[in-house]
């Protein structure tokens, strides 16, 4: 097992190189000179080479990058070109925005999208079958843009639930500590605030979680369809084992594989920062951060943040294949 | 089937119980004490140090952290007190300021003019990347052969004076620029970096707290020197980057103050009993850029076709919702040095065809037209526009194959000369016509905010001489007379000043919108 996370970590280091050079050079090849970006139509045209220069983007390419290269392997992220401030300090809370809403619309899209998967799987070809697949074909289908702006005005505006957007009250602000707001407000013992932060939750976290929550629900009900058809639930059920455990527990528990993979790779996708959700919601998430970036080409905070992206994508998926061991004997990784 | 009702019920009683659950949330604005002002705007600050940024988002704030020697007018750019009480010069050269006594910064630190000479020197000594507006308004750095300023002393502790190595006509506009704002010497002493997160100058607010791309917080300053002020105590910025999602929150009463508000929701505000529709002053101007260097446009007869060609009325009716006025010149009329004689081109496809016949396109040609790829107030939906642009075109035979790039690199390609046709436009910094005229069209502007590589020798001694010119009277005309070059050499098809538009809670007054779009908060308060 030691071994085989050891293979899987080694592994890696070809992969995140690749990933940072592809990236140099794919920011490098996008037109728009960082400089002139940042400074503005303002800008003249001597401040322009000023800040080429402290920047080093008057030198050749290779130097640039071979320089970005050592930074990193000391553990330097570089700077951001537009705020001055270093990578690595810049975007911890933008990442725990992310990962805040990232874990919510995971619970949701996993609590509603097994669910619905199992129950139509075992009603196969029944009402709610039916209707929970449409509603599962019309969620991967949902334009975020146009459900997040009718989720503020049904919730927000018209039945004043739950507020339009934002993490927190704006005029009772939470202090950051860890900048997962959640946790912070609870070490501080402000339970009115954490009550607060999960209902700014709400609205942003299920437009996330809509379009994970439709894939999870068909994968679980096709797996499971497969799973119903085995020898093994006729036996259990020959048996006279209550339906609800024979699917619950024997049926699911086999056909879980596929459906923790594909949550995976959507809790991957989900923590690479949502731009549309983070947009109209105005959550100051990775994706925003990211997104500014590359508007302002401000090349080090790229580079950086996609590498933390998907070094967190490869992560989870390790650790999802790393589960599999766990739920499924049969799997072994020596 | 039991266990199908069963299911049916559960699934039921949990959308109740998450109902529930939402709806004792309750309102969130309810109970809040109106002594906060939430201002709901598109973009986060860059920096909180003035002169080190050139964008608005950060000035927004800093207008409220800092001051300047000299102020701009309530809502236009003539020059008022400010930290400096009062000011003179004989010669246009030696400037005599005296400033205010009893301020303080922030920190303790006595506002006096050692302060004021630490704040020049700073500037001075820094190089482009570091102040890069510093460089645009005052010529150059300390050692530069350009630069306008020869020296800034002190004389006494409330007297300072500021010496120039030759005049410089929009000086005064520039000290009172938001960039220039006085910032405490034991503040920025400590560092550069240091000092942009942690603002310290004599403002009405004082500084609190910064979460990135989501909130800056300001609080009152209890020892500011003008009594009575601030009468909020406190104002959070907050970024809301999508401008519906941003007026949604202002009628879900999250915040009471929203910039940037569509012009298209005009309507749905006025009507709307709880709120109020702010308008800002004019200072800006939206084009259409010909690229003089790229044939048929380096023909002036195409070049005025285009401007018979296209319907400004029907442009701005339909996509500024009637809130901007048609532009017959490069700056807004609010401008002093404007030229109001100059005979607008009119929409007139007959005579735009002939012009073209004129100049040996009698059928038309093709041409590509670059449209605007991100909303701005002088432009609120460049795609929608061009099409206007492009049926207009059709009317005369011109047939325009309508482009679009992502903004950086619109910019950056618009800079190298690669458009025939581009939307463009341009927000004024300090209400000086050099700002627009020279900034936008001078051959010296080429390749950076002189799209259209437009050049003239004339216009260019004329705004040359502008520049140094103190007497007022005698600079407009220079002015006026440059406005007759370009409206005859047509290198723009100016569009229209647009209203940028705003939107406020009913209760909230004493907002006065700066036409430079940074506002001063120091008299709003809540009825």
């Amino acid at each position: 097992m030691l071994s085989y996370v050891g293979r899987r970590l080694l592994q890696l280091i070809p992969v995140l190189l690749g990933m940072v050079f592809i990236v140099f050079m794919m920011v490098r090849a996008i037109p728009g000179n960082p400089a002139q970006v940042i400074l503005g139509q303002q800008a003249s045209p001597e401040a322009i080479a000023a800040m080429n220069a402290r920047l080093g983007l008057d030198q050749p390419w290779f130097i640039q990058f071979f320089k970005y290269l050592g930074g990193i392997l000391q553990g330097d992220l570089g700077e951001s070109m537009r705020t001055r401030l270093p990578v690595a300090e810049e975007i911890w809370p933008h990442l725990a925005a992310t990962m805040e809403l990232a874990f919510f619309a995971m619970i949701i899209a996993i609590i509603v999208g097994v669910n619905a998967g199992i129950v139509s799987a075992w009603f196969q070809n029944s009402w709610f079958d039916y209707i929970a697949m449409i509603l599962a074909l019309v969620g991967v289908s949902m334009p975020i843009f146009w459900l997040g702006l009718l989720g503020q005005w049904a919730f927000a505006i018209e039945f004043s639930w739950l507020p339009t957007a934002g993490r927190e009250q704006v005029r009772d602000p939470v202090h950051a500590i860890t900048h997962l707001y959640i946790i912070d407000t609870i070490i501080q013992g402000r339970f009115d605030q954490l009550f607060q932060v999960l209902r700014h939750l709400i609205l942003p976290g299920i437009a996330l979680a809509t379009i994970p929550m439709a894939i999870i629900a068909r994968m679980t009900r096709s797996s499971m369809l497969e799973v119903m058809r085995s020898d093994y639930i006729r036996t259990a059920r020959a048996k006279g084992q209550k339906m609800f455990w024979v699917v619950y527990k024997h049926a699911f528990k086999n056909a879980v594989i596929p459906v923790l993979t594909v949550i995976g790779l959507q809790m991957g996708m989900l923590l690479g920062g949502a731009i549309l959700t983070e947009t109209i919601f105005a959550w100051p998430g990775i994706g925003r951060y990211i997104y500014d970036a590359i508007n302002f080409r401000d090349y080090p905070v790229i580079q950086s943040a996609i590498l933390i992206v998907a070094f967190i994508f490869v992560m989870i998926n390790l650790i999802v294949d790393l589960l599999y061991s766990l739920i499924d004997s049969r799997i072994k990784y020596d | 089937m039991n266990k199908k009702r069963m299911w049916s019920a559960a699934l039921l009683l949990l959308l109740v119980l998450s109902t529930v659950l939402a709806a004792c949330g309750g309102n969130g604005s309810s109970g809040s004490t109106k002594d906060t002002l939430v201002f709901g705007r598109g973009g986060d600050s860059t920096s909180l140090d003035p002169s080190r940024v050139t964008e608005g988002e950060t000035f927004k704030v800093t207008v409220n952290l800092y001051e300047t020697l000299l102020n701009f007018g309530e809502q236009d750019t003539t020059i008022q007190p400010g930290l400096a009480k009062e000011w003179n010069t004989d010669d246009g050269l030696t400037y005599t300021f005296k400033l205010q006594e009893g301020v303080k910064f922030h920190d303790g630190t006595d506002f006096n003019s050692e302060a004021v000479v630490k704040n020049f020197e700073r500037w001075a000594n820094g190089d482009a990347d570091k102040f890069p507006y510093y460089k645009s308004m005052f010529g150059g750095f300390k050692d530069d052969e350009e630069h306008v300023i020869e020296s800034v002393t002190a004389d006494g502790d409330h007297t300072v004076i500021i010496k120039l190595k030759r005049p410089q006509a929009p000086f005064l506009k520039n000290i009172a620029m938001s960039m220039f704002a006085i910032a405490s010497p034991t503040a920025f002493e400590k560092g550069d970096d240091q000092f942009e997160r942690n603002p310290v100058g004599t403002g009405p607010f004082k500084f609190v707290e910064w979460k990135a791309n989501d909130s800056i917080t300001i609080e009152k300053f209890d020892e500011y020197w003008q009594k009575g002020l601030p009468k909020l105590d406190k104002v959070i910025f907050r970024s809301y980057p999508d401008n519906s999602a941003r007026l949604n929150a202002l009628i879900a009463g999250e915040i009471d103050l929203a910039d940037g508000i569509n012009p298209a929701d005009g309507e749905k505000i006025e009507g709307n009993a709880d709120l109020q529709l702010i308008e800002r002053p004019s200072m800006n101007v939206g084009y259409l850029g010909l690229t003089v260097t790229r044939p048929p446009f380096d023909k002036k007869e195409v070049r005025q076709a285009m401007n018979y060609a296209i319907d400004k009325k029907t442009i701005i009716e339909s996509f500024f919702e009637g809130r901007a006025n048609s532009a017959k010149n490069p700056m807004p009329p609010s401008i002093s040095g404007y030229n109001d004689d100059i005979e607008e081109y009119e929409y007139n496809p007959e005579k735009a065809k002939e012009l073209l016949a004129k100049a040996g396109y009698p059928d038309g040609f093709e041409m590509e037209l670059w449209a605007m790829p991100v909303p701005r107030p002088y432009m609120p939906d460049g795609a929608k526009v061009a099409e206007v642009i492009q049926s207009n075109l059709a009317e005369i035979g011109v047939k325009a194959k309508i482009v679009s790039f992502e903004w950086p690199t619109y910019l950056d390609k618009a800079s190298k000369g690669e458009a025939d046709a581009f939307m463009l436009g341009w927000t004024g910094d300090n209400g000086d016509a050099d700002n627009f005229l020279y900034v936008l069209l001078d051959e010296d502007n080429i390749g950076s905010n002189n799209y259209t590589y437009f050049k003239n020798d004339e216009m260019h001694n004329l705004f040359i001489d502008a520049q140094t010119e103190v007497d007022e009277d005698k600079r407009i005309e220079l002015y006026k007379k440059a406005q007759e070059i370009i409206h005859e050499e047509a290198p723009w098809v100016p569009l229209a000043h647009s209203t940028p538009l705003l939107a406020a809670t009913k209760d909230l007054t004493g907002f006065v919108p700066h036409p430079t779009g940074s506002d001063l908060l120091s008299n709003v308060e809540f009825k």
